[in-house]
């Protein structure tokens, strides 16, 4: 059972490298599998690569899938983490 | 002579001879692996260098640039541990049985060219992130040496392609007067970085690789955006005036740098500086610091992989307390915990590390750490003027077991035949709202108090200073702060004992008159701040300031304190 959440971003500058850093080492706390998914394209939370080629702009929906022993957790840190960057909600 | 336009990225002219950063050969040839498994292995060995060298290039940033500029070193050190860079390679090696250096070049290759395709220009600059952290490992792979600018020892303009930010993070101010590049904008990572280290830069002449030799004499003007290679005569001594001129402000400041810091009435405080490594102290004396009030010893800490050793610290103590001669230093016990960690000292997952097991908390938790610092401290004590400082105490019960753990390491010392100085004044952090309010009990005891603004500020707003929705409660002029930190100072004051401040604050030019006004006796802040800090406290007279006081700390909000000082200042 995978949980999923959906998140619109509000930042000005979209997703940059500094909040990019804080998302993906949250998710590497987490032994689920966490996706991000933008635009039709699915990237692994955990790789900061992934993230970043997204390129996600300001305005963007993007919808969090965690999937694994503890994705309740893992999707909350995720979701708190988007709060705490001032990225969206 | 030829010269060149490109873009100002940072002010101040520059003349010295060209040193050009070379790009080393990655050039490698395909290999047929049969052990596919030790290829692998390999692949990793560069990767854990590569890790550890950036850990160490990342620190050194925080030192000379700051936190935040280092931050980027965080995201190069997430790539080099991107399941999604490192499996293909691994694939390929397996699956292909190609060498590691293929591997490594596709992948990187497919990385860059998908962030140089983007249509955003901030992401297609993070391509040249990836690029650089990508040919660290390169260069581990083939044994070669990567651009190394931390090894110039002579005063140049520094000529490259492009500046990367491991290489600008490594740049020695004392020998890099400038430096000049064929590509990046005002907002390029090289740019920034030259504002920040304060040499003058130009960015983005397309060909200064090309026009210019090493040894060529270059001036770089930062603020025209203009190079001259090989200048004549004449156009040379322009600009050694304009270079004069520039200077100016910074001589008009630099006068002052012997002199005491005196007040226009004639009273007199202390101006010291904040450091992280013995390598700051120069700084600290170029700017006329008349003491180290806050010497940050987590570095020694965090720039390794190991706890350092006690002779290890003991040398970098030592090496301070030498420098700085008669004057004193504050050294602030190990703070760790919060928002700083260290690789190799497993700290539990706490939901409010901010209030969690740190500093005091931590050390008295982990005596074995704490008492090799202790030891270190003691000996480096008769080298010079020492003061110790516990950070983060909350009740005086941690105050008396961290200071009889001192004098029990001391005796142990001394039992063992060391040499240990007499006197040692032994102080605190305040930093805990509980803290600043029993200073009364406190200055009893303790020898002096130090307020550590950024974090008392946090803690007494209840306001995360990492959270930007509530940054703007992060108020140090709020008549509750001034409260505090009045009451700090008049405890201490009833007590014979002194009150210093090392946090922002303490150089900020709306607070020092207040501070003033409530008698602080030292200013710990950043090297830089020092000289403009002297310049305004000449300019104010206490007994004026003082008089403020009653009428300040009734005020109703931190706005009402900004204008009434803006307004008695002329600021």
């Amino acid at each position: 059972m995978a949980v999923e959440k959906t998140v619109r971003i509000t930042s000005e500058t979209g997703v940059h490298a500094r909040p990019a850093t804080a998302l993906v080492n949250k998710a590497g706390h987490y032994s689920s599998d966490v996706q991000l998914v933008y635009n039709d394209k699915s990237v692994n939370l955990k790789s900061i690569m992934g993230v970043m080629s997204l390129g996600i702009p300001q305005d963007a929906e993007l919808t969090i899938i965690a999937e694994g022993s503890d994705e309740v957790e893992a999707l909350d840190a995720i979701i708190e983490v988007f709060k705490q960057e001032g990225l969206g909600e | 002579m030829k010269n060149l336009q490109g873009i100002a990225a940072s002010n101040g002219i520059a003349i010295a001879k060209a040193y050009t950063l070379e790009v080393p050969d990655l050039s490698f040839d395909t290999i047929k692996i049969e052990d596919t498994e030790t290829e692998i292995n390999r692949l990793h060995d560069a990767l854990d260098i590569s890790k550890q060298e950036l850990e160490k290039i990342k620190e050194h940033a925080r030192v000379s640039v700051g936190d935040e500029h280092a931050e980027i070193f965080s995201a190069h050190l997430l790539v080099l541990s991107d399941p999604e860079l490192i499996s293909p390679m691994e694939d390929k090696i397996k699956n292909e049985q190609v060498n590691a250096e293929v591997a490594l070049d596709e992948v990187a290759q497919m990385f860059i060219k998908m962030f140089e395709d983007m249509d955003n220009e901030y992401m297609r600059e993070r391509a040249a992130d990836i690029k650089d952290v990508t040919e660290r490992v390169m260069a581990h792979l083939l044994g070669v040496s990567f651009p190394n600018p931390a090894l110039i020892d002579e005063e140049v303009i520094v000529i490259a392609e492009d500046l990367t930010p491991s290489d600008t993070a490594q740049l020695n101010k004392q020998f890099v007067k400038g430096f000049t590049t064929n590509i990046g904008g005002r907002t390029s990572h090289s740019a920034i970085m030259a504002r920040s280290l304060e040499i003058p830069a130009v960015v983005g002449t397309r060909t200064v690789t090309n026009d210019i030799k090493d040894g060529d004499l270059i001036i770089v003007d930062g603020i025209e955006g203009k190079v001259f290679i090989n200048p004549e005569e004449d156009l040379l001594a322009d600009y050694r005036d304009k270079q004069a001129d520039f200077a100016k402000q910074k001589e008009l400041w630099a006068k002052l740098k012997d002199e005491p810091t005196v007040s226009k009435d004639g009273v007199a405080v202390e101006l010291a500086a904040n450091i992280g490594t013995p390598a700051d102290v120069e700084g600290v004396l170029d700017n006329g610091g008349e003491a180290v009030g806050l010497y940050r010893t987590e570095f020694l800490y965090m720039g390794s992989n190991d706890f350092p050793t006690e002779d290890e610290q003991f040398n970098a103590y030592k090496s301070v307390l030498e420098q700085m001669g008669d004057k004193a230093v504050v050294v602030r016990t190990l703070d760790i915990g919060g928002d700083k960690e260290l690789s190799y000292l497993d700290l539990p997952e706490e939901m409010n590390p901010f209030l969690g097991v740190r500093a005091i908390r931590l050390c008295l938790e982990r005596k074995d750490i704490f008492r090799t610092q202790l030891r270190a401290l003691l000996r480096a004590s008769t080298y010079g003027n020492l003061k110790i400082m516990f950070p983060m105490i909350a009740t005086l019960e941690e105050f008396r077991e961290a200071k009889a753990l001192l004098l029990e390491e001391k005796d142990n010392l001394v039992g063992e035949g060391v040499e240990v100085a007499d006197g040692i004044e032994v102080g605190i952090m305040v930093e805990i709202p509980s803290t600043a309010v029993a200073a009364r009990q406190f200055a009893k005891e303790v020898d002096f108090f130090s307020i550590g603004t950024n974090d008392l500020i946090q803690y007494t707003m209840a306001a995360d200073r990492m959270n930007e929705n509530v940054s703007y409660l992060y108020q140090p002029y709020h008549p509750a702060i001034l409260a505090l930190v009045n009451n700090v100072i008049e405890a201490a004051h009833a007590e014979g004992k002194w009150t210093g401040m090392c946090g922002e604050m303490a150089g900020d030019p709306i607070a020092i008159p207040i501070l003033l006004g409530l008698g602080l006796d030292e200013f710990s802040m950043s090297a830089t701040s020092i000289l403009p800090a002297r310049t305004q406290i000449k300019e104010l007279s206490k007994e004026e300031m003082a008089s403020y006081k009653d009428e300040l700390l009734s005020m109703s909000t931190a706005d009402e304190v900004e204008a009434f000082i803006r307004e008695k200042t002329g600021q």
